[in-house]
């Protein structure tokens, strides 16, 4: 354990953890709410909006996300000339948080949808016969009891989000795994324990997370 | 308990194939017909090595296809045959400059000949032979840049390599410049075309190397002012003291039979830069 009694490398190791954290978290939020946008478009009864929906899911979802943030940095940023920041690293940051956004969304949209499937259609009729309107019948009826119904997936997507944020590190940001390819290069006797050490801080953060996420799920679940 | 009892068995099976493993890259350190130790061991009885080389850098050391040609390939080449390995026998595996020290370390590679700087903190964990050749850092950057040395970096963002000594060199003596840092120079090049760095940072050999490629011909200029010293060795196991002293011994006959140059001039000296003079008194005494 001697590499991480350093205060510097503690400094850094911890640092690499904090960006995967404001990543995991800036990312979840915007995936969340774009998700479900784009689950209401897949629903909805606008043939140009289900395309749109559809296409942006196929397109991300079999995209690796390597590409998907690098395209984010040498395509957004590099190119076309999109800044966040003058500060490089609140810039690969934010870059990183598109990336991971747009390509998580079309995991949370899936998620929604089959949800949306798991609300009896019933439910959606009685709504139109009272006179909701599309979008009233998904905001009040539809989606509140799909969400519940997706707890468990969603879970599952914030799970490997979090994981996916190290890919960030290709453009540059100091997160976890570029830190971690630091310590090793500068502490080559004590590979396996660095290691460890990363693999181990996402399993103790990630593992409860799970069990959270199966908690609330059985806790919220619509019972019918 | 089924599957606890597997997953118990899976550990242990794991702990012996990574002990097996340990074991036997102790013994062709020390085992084999022959009395020699480490990689000249190594070289007589399998008649194979394998060598890190760097896959992104023109000159030196780059991959097209399944193929790596530059200076660094063929002193490699030299080495090898010089240790009785014929060129078709080397296997090289592409090494970035993050990874040298652990490859060796771990016995991932036998020799690393990578563009790869001796100093005293890589000295603590590999040995060095040569240096085949003195660089120096520099800065590349685009022809009609002001920027005229280092000291004009302040406030400018310079890209290099995580974990490269130019990276760490700019963050310890150039503090006010800002670093982007990729895994590989290669991806620097398109920042600095684009003006969202304003220079690129490493040795000046490198960087003439990638001023030359076709598609970015007369849009870069190397600065001209190296402001370090960066002898090139070759990286191996540390300790395996008869190995060094043996590789240093090929490079002397290289430089006196010709072969160094003939190296050069099929490789960087196509950019018209005559070869150097190998300073073989400059050897490390590969302590």
């Amino acid at each position: 354990m001697h590499v991480f009694f350093e205060q510097e490398n503690l400094d850094a190791y911890l640092s690499g953890f904090f960006w995967i954290l404001k990543l995991t978290g800036a990312s979840a939020v915007l995936a969340l709410g774009f998700g479900v946008l784009l689950a209401a478009m897949r629903v909805s009864p606008i043939p140009v909006l289900r395309g749109v929906g559809t296409a942006w899911v196929n397109i991300f979802r079999n995209t690796p996300l390597t590409l998907v943030i690098f395209f984010s940095f040498f395509g957004l940023f590099s190119t076309l000339g999109l800044e966040f920041s003058d500060e490089l690293d609140t810039n690969q940051f934010w870059l990183g948080v598109v990336g991971l956004s747009a390509y998580t969304a079309a995991f949370v949209c899936e998620a929604f949808r089959s949800g949306i499937n798991t609300v009896p259609p019933g439910q959606a009729e009685a709504a139109r016969a009272v006179g909701l309107t599309f979008a009233q019948t998904l905001r009040i009826v539809v989606l509140p009891q799909a969400g519940r119904a997706v707890i468990a997936p969603l879970g599952s997507v914030l799970i490997a989000l979090c994981k996916n944020s190290t890919i960030v590190g290709t453009i540059g940001l100091l997160e976890s795994s570029n830190i971690m390819k630091q310590l090793i290069n500068d502490n080559g006797d004590a590979v396996i324990e660095i290691f460890l050490v990363f693999a181990g801080t996402f399993a103790v953060v990630l593992i409860p997370t799970g069990y959270v996420f199966g908690w609330l799920a059985n806790k919220l679940a619509v019972r019918r | 308990m089924r599957i606890r009892r597997i997953a118990a068995i899976a550990a242990v099976a794991l702990a012996f194939g990574v002990a097996a493993c340990n074991s036997d890259s102790g013994n062709n350190n020390n085992a084999g017909g022959s009395t020699a130790t480490g990689v000249v061991g190594k070289a007589q009885r399998d008649k194979k090595l394998i060598i890190g080389v760097k896959a992104d850098q023109p000159g030196l050391g780059l991959q097209t296809g399944t193929q790596y040609e530059g200076f660094d390939i063929e002193i490699a080449k030299i080495i090898a045959k010089g240790l009785g390995v014929d060129a078709a026998n080397i296997e090289w595996k592409t090494t970035v400059s993050a990874n040298r020290e652990p490859f060796i370390q771990q016995g991932t590679v036998d020799l690393v000949v990578a563009t790869y700087t001796i100093n005293d903190d890589r000295k603590t964990k590999v040995s060095f032979a040569g240096p085949y050749y003195v660089a120096g850092q520099d800065l590349l950057v685009k022809t009609d840049s002001t920027i005229a040395g280092p000291e004009q970096l302040a406030g400018k963002t310079v890209c290099s390599v995580t974990g490269s000594t130019p990276a760490k060199r700019i963050q310890e003596n150039y503090k006010d410049t800002k670093l982007q840092l990729f895994d590989a120079y290669s991806k620097c090049l398109p920042l600095l075309e684009n003006g969202q760095v304003d220079a690129v940072t490493t040795d000046d050999i490198i960087l003439a190397g990638y001023a030359s490629q076709a598609q970015y011909a007369g849009k870069f200029k190397v600065v001209g002012k190296p402001f370090s010293t960066e002898p090139y060795g070759i990286g191996l196991k540390k300790d395996d003291k008869s190995s060094c002293e043996k590789i240093n011994d090929i490079l002397k006959a290289a430089a006196a039979d010709g072969t160094y140059k003939a190296a050069w001039d099929s490789t960087l000296g196509k950019s018209g830069t005559p070869a150097p003079t190998l300073d073989t008194t400059k050897l490390t005494n590969c302590g």
